[in-house]
């Protein structure tokens, strides 16, 4: 079908050529689409979503077998920064912004592997705080000293920037409070919504993740065990049971 | 302490902070390199040789020393991009150690090569400065060492303009920050490496010139990194201000430990009273006086 922009296909991966990551993953992203990759730590997320724009060969990883497609070209044939260029555009796990610099300068990192011009980025600033307006506040703040919810904005501010047309976001709730987890999500969706962003989070948190998503693929041990519309994995119970974590215990462990 | 001594005293400091910045200057080679790519660059002193050689070979050659300057500098960004691309790409997610024991293999290669180019012959190195002193309110101070102090802080001005108000200075910043992070977000590191690799060969000839012109250009000429290394220690590896703090702080504590604590020992102390200094910081504090302390919220 020609709205696939992102197909995995029975995709495996490993690290230093010995630690297996995927042992046979396939999803098909369609174009404005929202989907969810869901699974518990250690499922392959992190590596499946590094894997699409090629950056698992600056961590000794690759892919051993399958393909992964963006517009049918196969990624591992194009740089990272050319993944970006074409409009796919990765936000790492765990934020990641450049510590040093000030929020404002972060944003602006985002923008220049586009080249664009200056009054470009600037409009882009513009846009990019109007969907966070507290990144404004902080735009000056050394990024290393803003809270945790500052820095998830801000690292998909930085995404944002490179204009994506296909955006990968990796556990933008990870450690968050649910009320900032909620404004982030919704601000994804709006964006989802009005501009035709194809997004794929993936996320422990399934039950945000569920709520926002069309589509959800649930991964387990580096394998596809599910698929599916968002709505009708969210019905069933025994799917949360057997891999994502159950019901919330009452006296929640922290890992 | 009488008048003359006092004198004395400012004399044999300004003389040490002077001979402190031609420190910082090999040093800021070293920084360079180290803040955006990890690499502790030991073929930093070779580089610095090759630029003098290089340069004082053409001059000799009867080419008007702006020529000669041009063509050195080229030389020495082809230098830096050939490293870049012969050495440290292949090398690329290595560990540290692989990586400061191929620079170290680099630098004799370096010195090798620049010998065999160029003889072994000690050259005279005249910039048309001055070396005739000034007096200054009763004391004596080096017109060469203020001109390279000169030289140097413009060279300083202008490398921290560029990294502030750049976007390839802002791409530097963020590959000295997180180097998978800005793969991530785009950047070349590729690029950004060849940007910084040119940048120290450059600075290597502005070293190589000023630290020529002093020394004479000879083989010894690379072993001004010994000079530079405590330098760093003291500043932080990673940072620019704080190897000029350092260089300063150095060059001033070595020539007035020499002339007044020198006697004790017997003279001679110079040599290795920087070092001295180096590893009482490193005890206190190992990340130097400005190195990057991890800016985070707890």
């Amino acid at each position: 079908m020609s709205d696939i922009v992102l197909q995995f296909e029975n995709v495996a991966a490993s690290y230093n050529g010995a630690i297996a990551a995927l042992h046979g993953i396939s999803l098909t992203l369609r174009a404005g689409e929202f989907a969810a990759l869901l699974g518990a730590n250690g499922a392959g997320k992190t590596t499946l979503l590094k894997a699409a724009s090629n950056l698992l060969p600056a961590e000794r990883g690759r892919i051993t077998a399958g393909q992964i497609l963006f517009r049918g070209q196969d990624v591992t044939r194009a740089t990272p920064d050319d993944h970006i260029r074409k409009g796919l555009v990765p936000v790492l796990e765990g934020r990641r912004l450049f510590k040093s610099l000030t929020i404002e300068e972060n944003l602006i990192t985002g923008a220049v592997a586009k080249g664009r011009s200056r009054a470009a980025v600037a409009a882009d600033l513009e846009k990019v705080y109007a969907i966070f307006p507290r990144l404004k506040d902080r735009r000056t703040s050394v990024a290393g000293l803003t809270s945790g919810g500052e820095q998830q904005m801000a690292a998909i501010g930085r995404g944002l920037m490179a204009d994506p047309q296909v955006f990968l976001l990796d556990e933008p709730s990870m450690g968050l409070a649910p009320l900032v987890v909620a404004e982030i999500f919704e601000a994804l969706s709006a964006l989802n919504r009005t501009t035709g962003l194809t997004l794929l989070v993936a996320e422990q948190n399934s039950a945000i993740a569920l709520r926002h998503a069309h589509h959800a693929t649930v991964i387990e041990n580096g394998r596809s065990v599910l698929d599916g519309p968002a709505a009708d994995l969210a019905q069933r119970a025994d799917i949360q049971a057997s891999y994502l974590g159950g019901p919330t215990p009452l006296h929640p462990v922290r890992s | 302490m009488d008048w003359f001594a006092f004198l004395f005293f400012i004399e044999v400091t300004i003389g040490g902070l002077l001979s402190g910045v031609m420190y910082a200057l090999v040093a800021i080679g070293f920084v360079l390199i180290y803040k955006t790519s990890g690499v502790l660059n030991f073929a930093q002193g070779a580089m610095v040789l090759f630029a003098a050689l290089t340069f004082v070979s053409l001059t000799e050659q009867g080419l008007p020393f702006l020529a000669a300057l041009a063509i050195t500098a080229a030389v020495m960004a082809l230098l830096g991009l050939t490293i870049e691309r012969a050495v440290l790409r292949p090398l690329a997610n290595r560990s540290p150690m692989t990586l400061f024991m191929a620079t170290l293999g680099l630098a004799y290669v370096i010195e090798g090569a620049a010998q065999l180019i160029w003889g072994t012959a000690v050259h005279r190195l005249d910039l048309g400065i001055s070396n005739e002193p000034f007096i200054l309110g009763g004391i004596f101070i080096s017109t060469f060492d203020l001109i390279a102090a000169l030289i140097a802080g413009v060279m300083v001005a202008a490398l921290t303009a560029f990294f502030r108000f750049t976007r390839t200075g802002l791409a530097f910043r963020a590959v000295a920050d997180d180097q998978f992070a800005a793969l991530a977000v785009g950047l070349r590191l590729d690029r950004i490496w060849a940007a910084v690799w040119t940048a120290a060969g450059v600075v290597a000839l502005v070293a190589g010139l000023l630290w020529g012109a002093r020394l004479g250009v000879q083989f010894a000429l690379s072993l001004v990194v010994l000079k530079a290394l405590p330098v760093l220690v003291l500043g932080g590896f990673d940072s620019v201000l704080g190897a000029i703090v350092a260089g300063l702080l150095i060059g001033a504590t070595e020539k007035l430990a020499e002339v007044y604590i020198g006697p004790v020992f017997g003279g001679g102390i110079e040599g290795w009273f920087a070092y001295a200094v180096a590893l009482i910081v490193l005890l206190v504090r190992p990340t130097g006086l400005f190195g990057q302390k991890l800016v985070e919220r707890y």
